[in-house]
């Protein structure tokens, strides 16, 4: 008896509770026809509001499509087709305005003791290849990328589909090749020139006097490079980093990242192509027409003695040779032998 | 002219993957690209649910927007179809689409993905109708022979619904009012929020 009362018990606590949560459970079905449900075809609820991304099971070997729907996408297509255009744009074409502004009240920057005639070794060959290679790469990628980013509305209406595609598919595959000579090109500048960029107090004075370039004559002492010059070799590296992360995630997509993570990429290769691009702008203007002899540096390596006096004294100080242009060329210690950094201005006037 | 639309009623699918086979046979769609799937949310719980989802042919669509290269257009039913010959395979599409429909036949980007591939809502692409040059590069031209999509067309509960928008609507809405419930049209708040009129 007792044991049928034992059997019996569980049994029944087994009914209680399937009857008292099952209609639980089939509510959460909502397959169940209750007051609420509608009883006129205008009442049917077609456009129901989905919160969020909705992501489920799919029997198929990619992860990807088990979202069913991702809002995100929305967002991204606001940045691509509008915000990363004006952000872009503005930044780039703002740069070219301010130097375009600059130069008419500025002019070239002169050498004010006039040339020399005798130069400094600045840069070694080595020095030279690391340069030329990230620049000529970066100014190709920058092409070619943003021929992606602004070719729709500029250049489809001007070439037509057909060229604008065949455009962008040689442009794809410079892009993707020419990543690599420009990392390369990068590391290299950072392993060589490093050490003469790391900040130090001079910097602040040379910020505090604005590098010298609103006021002519007023020359504050830098170092190999001044704190301008510093700050262009850090967005370089940093954002050529930064570009070559989200470059090649873009490049390996979803290896890495879902979704989400892809539009990340693209957003901070836009903009990260906005600010390069902006800073490389001023750094050709001053390296080309807005500095009198600043071109040799990187042309032929050799810079102007005088040159050198005027913009990087801290520098040649290190070398031992004279800081004053009143000095004549004939008053650099030649000593014995060669003096190790100068030479003969091959073009001096 | 009618604007065509899909419409999965999930509280009548079954997973069945019918629909998604159908597609693949149809269109002799290669190895690795799915232009259907089905989704189930919930797998195994409580209010489990299957969606077939693939291409919406949104209006105003995301990935026509996004597309560098200009490649897609939308045909006089509303379809969403794009040109293989000018698609570079950048992959911004999948980014942009709301549902995951673009496909790609390389999983890297380096030396472009491929040209990318959807659902065309059996409507082909824009060679001639129905030619093999259009079956090789978009699968066959049903909507142009006069018939609906195939993965619908064959759904053995009928759950999914393939055709004008208005009619789909109003058969699915029937539908709830009979039974009394009904969770909703998939994806038709993100896909066609604009002509809300329906
Ligand atoms: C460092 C290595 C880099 C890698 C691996 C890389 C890779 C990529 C990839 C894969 C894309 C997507 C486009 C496609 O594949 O169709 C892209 C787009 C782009 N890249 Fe790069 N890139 C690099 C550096 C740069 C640099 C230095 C610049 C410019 C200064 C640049 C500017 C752009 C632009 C503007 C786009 C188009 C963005 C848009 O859609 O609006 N990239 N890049």
């Amino acid at each position: 008896m007792t044991s049928f009362l034992g059997k019996l018990f569980p049994a029944i606590l087994m009914a209680v509770f399937l009857l008292t949560t099952a209609p639980a459970a089939y509510a959460q079905l909502d397959q169940r026809v209750s007051p609420a449900s509608p009883s006129t075809k205008e009442e049917v609820e077609l456009y129901e509001q989905l919160q969020g991304k909705l992501s489920g099971y799919v029997s198929i070997p990619d992860g990807k499509l088990a979202t069913l729907v991702q809002p995100e996408g929305r967002e991204w297509r606001d940045f691509r087709n509008y915000y990363g255009r004006i952000i872009s744009a503005v930044m780039m074409l703002g740069m070219l305005a301010l130097l375009g502004v600059f130069y008419l009240f500025r002019g070239k920057i002169r050498i004010a003791a006039g040339r020399a005639g005798r130069t400094v070794t600045r840069f070694m060959p080595i020095d030279r290849f690391a340069h030329w290679l990230t620049a000529t790469s970066f100014m190709i990628l920058a092409l070619t990328g943003l021929v992606l980013s602004f070719g729709r509305p500029l250049l489809i209406p001007v070439i037509g589909h057909e060229a604008f595609t065949a455009l962008s598919t040689y442009g794809k595959y410079s892009h993707n090749f020419l990543s690599f000579p420009f990392v390369l090109g990068v590391l290299l500048m950072l392993v060589l020139w490093i050490k003469d960029n790391i900040p130090e107090k001079a910097d602040i004075t040379w910020i505090k006097q604005g590098g010298g370039f609103l006021n002519n004559g007023s020359h504050p002492e830098a170092g190999r490079f001044n704190a301008g010059q510093k700050m262009i070799f850090w967005t370089i590296i940093l954002g050529g980093l930064a570009m070559a992360v989200s470059g090649y995630m873009l490049m390996f997509p979803f290896y890495l990242t879902g979704v989400g993570g892809m539009q990340i990429s693209h957003i901070v290769h836009l903009l990260g192509t906005a600010v390069m691009v902006s800073v490389i702008f001023g750094h050709i203007y001053i390296g080309t027409v807005g500095m009198e002899g600043a071109f040799d540096a990187m042309g032929n390596g050799e810079v102007d003695l005088n040159w050198a006096r005027e913009h990087h004294a801290g520098w040649l100080k290190t070398q031992g040779i004279s800081t004053d242009t009143r000095d004549g060329p004939s008053k650099v210690p030649t000593g014995g032998g060669p003096v190790p950094g100068l030479g003969q201005h091959a073009g001096a006037d | 002219m009618a604007r065509m639309k899909f419409l999965c009623d999930s509280d009548r699918c079954i997973e069945c993957n019918a629909c998604v086979t159908a597609c693949k046979n149809e269109h002799e769609v290669p190895w690795g690209i799915n232009r259907r799937r089905v989704v189930t949310l919930n797998d195994g719980m409580p209010g489990e649910k299957s969606i077939s989802m693939a291409c919406m042919h949104c209006t105003d669509a995301p990935c026509a927007a996004v597309c560098p290269v200009d490649c897609f257009y939308t045909t006089a039913d509303g379809v969403v179809l794009h040109s293989k010959e000018l698609c570079i395979g950048c992959g911004y599409c999948f980014y942009a689409c709301p549902f995951g429909a673009p496909q790609y036949p390389n999983t890297t980007n380096f030396g472009g993905r491929g040209k990318m591939d959807k659902c065309t809502f059996c409507a082909g692409g824009p060679e001639e109708d129905m030619t093999m040059v259009e079956y090789h590069g978009y699968g066959t031209n049903r909507l142009a022979e006069g018939k609906l999509p195939l993965c619908a067309e064959m759904c053995s509960t009928r759950a999914l619904l393939a055709g004008d928008g208005d009619i789909i609507a109003d058969i699915y809405k029937e539908r709830v009012v009979r039974r009394g419930y009904g969770s909703g049209a998939w994806g038709w708040s993100t896909a066609y929020k604009n002509d809300r009129a329906v």
